[in-house]
């Protein structure tokens, strides 16, 4: 079976936690500190997952979703993430996270977070819509109003598993490009707080962003 | 069940930053809302602290203490007051204060705050945001609880055995627990035992998994149930009919989001995605409509107060009076007669 490790127990990383159960995978969730302190959290909002330090759920994991704010990217596991299928489902939006200089000078936030990582397998998803969505508007494979989440990563089976992983969990899998071609998943983006079928989901993902200024892929 | 109204003292920021007399006039009129709100009969009133240029209120304690001259029963309450970057023992001295000087109308309302420029302004560092409000939540409860402390703590220097004045006029001054949907935050005001208000704007589904765990928290801690207590606040606008209102608003509700920078208003606040926030019970409507929003908090997270935000948008003064008015007259009866506690026995014809 294969293995979803969360590392986040917020509000999206416990809606995906219980997305990730119902679709039949094993899961784990972790917080900043003692796994005891989230236990009532997985108890109560993804009952049948297993709370883990983030060291734990992200060795015993075959798949790592960051659901976590961008400030606390220092304290990541990195010697268990090296070798990882990593999905980076963060935005990077200074009024909540405060200004951090590493994302203020490259928009591009999952090449920021994967040079952090260089040992990992990064691709960026889950980050498009609000966790209320997530929660709410998944759909069985061929449902007529199925939404649609984008994807987009460098390394190509990565992509492919990340894609099975999104299907699973009740959404169409669309393929953006390149991991630099998340910037349109991103704030600012034309995607950015979409949820919507596949169709719309390809034609918003044609649109230039940023004045023209970042070709279309 | 209590009925209370919020601002945060929003500001038009036009071409030009607001000028100190647009600012005085602001003041002004929340003072009127105040008196208003008491006049008309509602419970509670809630001035939220921001420290940025499009809006006035930065110092919600002060504006408080000058309402608490000009009217009778409102409960007045900081909403949210942002602990993480104050000094517990000055906002203790501060409510306190208020409540004396109020007659015993104070409370708290403590958060991580959504806005958090008062960071960097107050020399505090983001990566501490929820260690901050931890520690400094804690001291504030024990501040309320022991007339004289010790302490010590890392975000700030200790206290040793000292009493921290005035005690307020109230034998338990109320410190609520802000929450916006964060789980864990949830889990905290639980195990702590504080009252919670929580802050949404459409649907309340997505609650009821946190007055769960609320609850499963202050069992846990050994809380008695009937200490514990839940509120909500939330924008809100009232028309008279059900499209006027929605019309009426949107250009001020969409406006708002864009200003303040809502990562998915960068061109505005989608038209479909508003009225997908109406279907999903966002009190914006006809006085029915809001009645049955706000209905449907109270059956399905079990709260005894609701807050709504009157000028959320910066709204103009004539459609804030009158969403104010209908809210007075037509929404708060019917509320108040449906959650009035039933006669136990059945009354015989």
């Amino acid at each position: 079976m294969t293995t979803v490790g969360i590392l986040g127990a917020g509000k999206v990383g416990t809606v995906l936690a219980r997305l990730t159960i119902a679709a039949g995978y094993r899961t784990l969730i972790s917080a900043s500190g003692d796994p005891a302190a989230i236990e009532l959290i997985v108890d109560v909002l993804a009952p049948g997952a297993t709370a883990k330090t983030s060291a734990d759920a992200a060795r015993e994991a075959d798949l790592v979703i960051l659901a976590l704010p961008l400030g606390k990217l220092g304290s990541l596991p990195m010697a268990e993430l090296a070798g990882k299928i990593v999905i980076d489902a963060t935005n990077y939006w200074p009024p909540t996270d405060g200004t951090i200089e590493r994302f203020e000078s490259n928009p591009d936030s999952s090449s920021v977070v994967a040079a952090l990582l260089p040992a990992s397998r990064v691709v960026k998803a889950f980050n498009h819509l609000g966790y209320h969505e997530l929660d709410e508007d998944g759909r069985p494979q061929g449902a007529p109003d199925r939404h649609a989440i984008a994807i987009a990563g460098d390394d190509a089976e990565a992509v492919r598993v990340v894609a099975d992983l999104v299907d699973a969990v009740g959404f169409d899998p669309v393929v953006a490009g390149p991991l630099a071609a998340g910037i349109r998943l991103g704030p600012g983006g034309p995607l950015f707080g979409v949820s919507a079928p596949r169709d719309e989901v390809e034609d918003l993902l044609k649109q230039n962003v940023d004045g023209g200024n970042i070709p279309v892929t | 069940m209590e009925l209370g109204i919020y601002s945060f003292g929003e500001l038009i920021k036009g071409a030009a930053e607001p000028s100190a007399r647009d600012i005085h006039a602001r003041f002004g009129q929340i003072l009127e809302l105040a008196k208003i709100a008491d006049a008309g009969g509602l419970d509670a009133i809630s001035l939220g602290e921001h420290h940025r240029s499009d809006f006035s209120m930065s110092a919600p304690e002060v504006v408080l203490a000058a309402i608490a001259s000009v009217t009778k029963n409102l409960r007045l309450m900081s909403g949210v007051t942002v602990l993480s970057s104050q000094d517990p023992v000055r906002v203790f001295e501060q409510f306190a204060t208020l409540d004396h000087v109020s007659d015993g109308r104070a409370e708290i309302i403590a958060g991580r705050g959504a806005f958090t420029e008062s960071f960097p302004l107050f020399g505090y560092d983001l990566r501490d945001y929820d260690e901050l409000f931890d520690e400094k939540l804690k001291l504030l409860v024990k501040i309320r609880d022991e007339p004289r402390i010790t302490w010590s703590g890392r975000f700030r220097s200790p206290l040793n055995d000292v009493e921290i004045s005035p005690r307020p006029l109230q034998e338990t001054l109320p410190i609520w627990v802000g929450i916006g949907g964060t789980p864990a935050s949830a889990v905290r005001a639980g195990l702590l035992g504080l009252p919670m208000i929580m802050g949404f704007f459409a649907g309340p589904e997505q609650f009821v998994s946190r007055v769960q765990l609320y609850h499963r928290a202050a069992e846990q801690a050994g809380h008695d149930r009937s200490t514990l207590r839940l509120a909500v606040s939330g924008h809100m606008y009232i028309g008279k009919t059900s499209q006027a209102a929605r019309e009426e608003f949107y250009p001020y509700y969409s406006r708002y989001f864009q200003q303040g920078g809502a990562p998915f208003a960068a061109n505005g606040f989608p038209r479909d995605a508003y009225d997908a926030w109406i279907a999903q019970g966002l009190p914006v409507g006809s006085p029915q409509q809001v009645i049955d929003a706000i209905m449907r908090r109270v059956e399905l997270l079990g709260i005894d107060r609701f807050m709504g935000q009157i000028d959320v948008g910066a709204l103009p003064w004539n459609m804030t009076m009158e969403s104010l008015e209908l809210y007075m007259t037509e929404v708060a009866p019917v509320i108040r007669r449906e959650t009035a506690p039933k006669p136990s026995t059945p009354i015989a014809l």
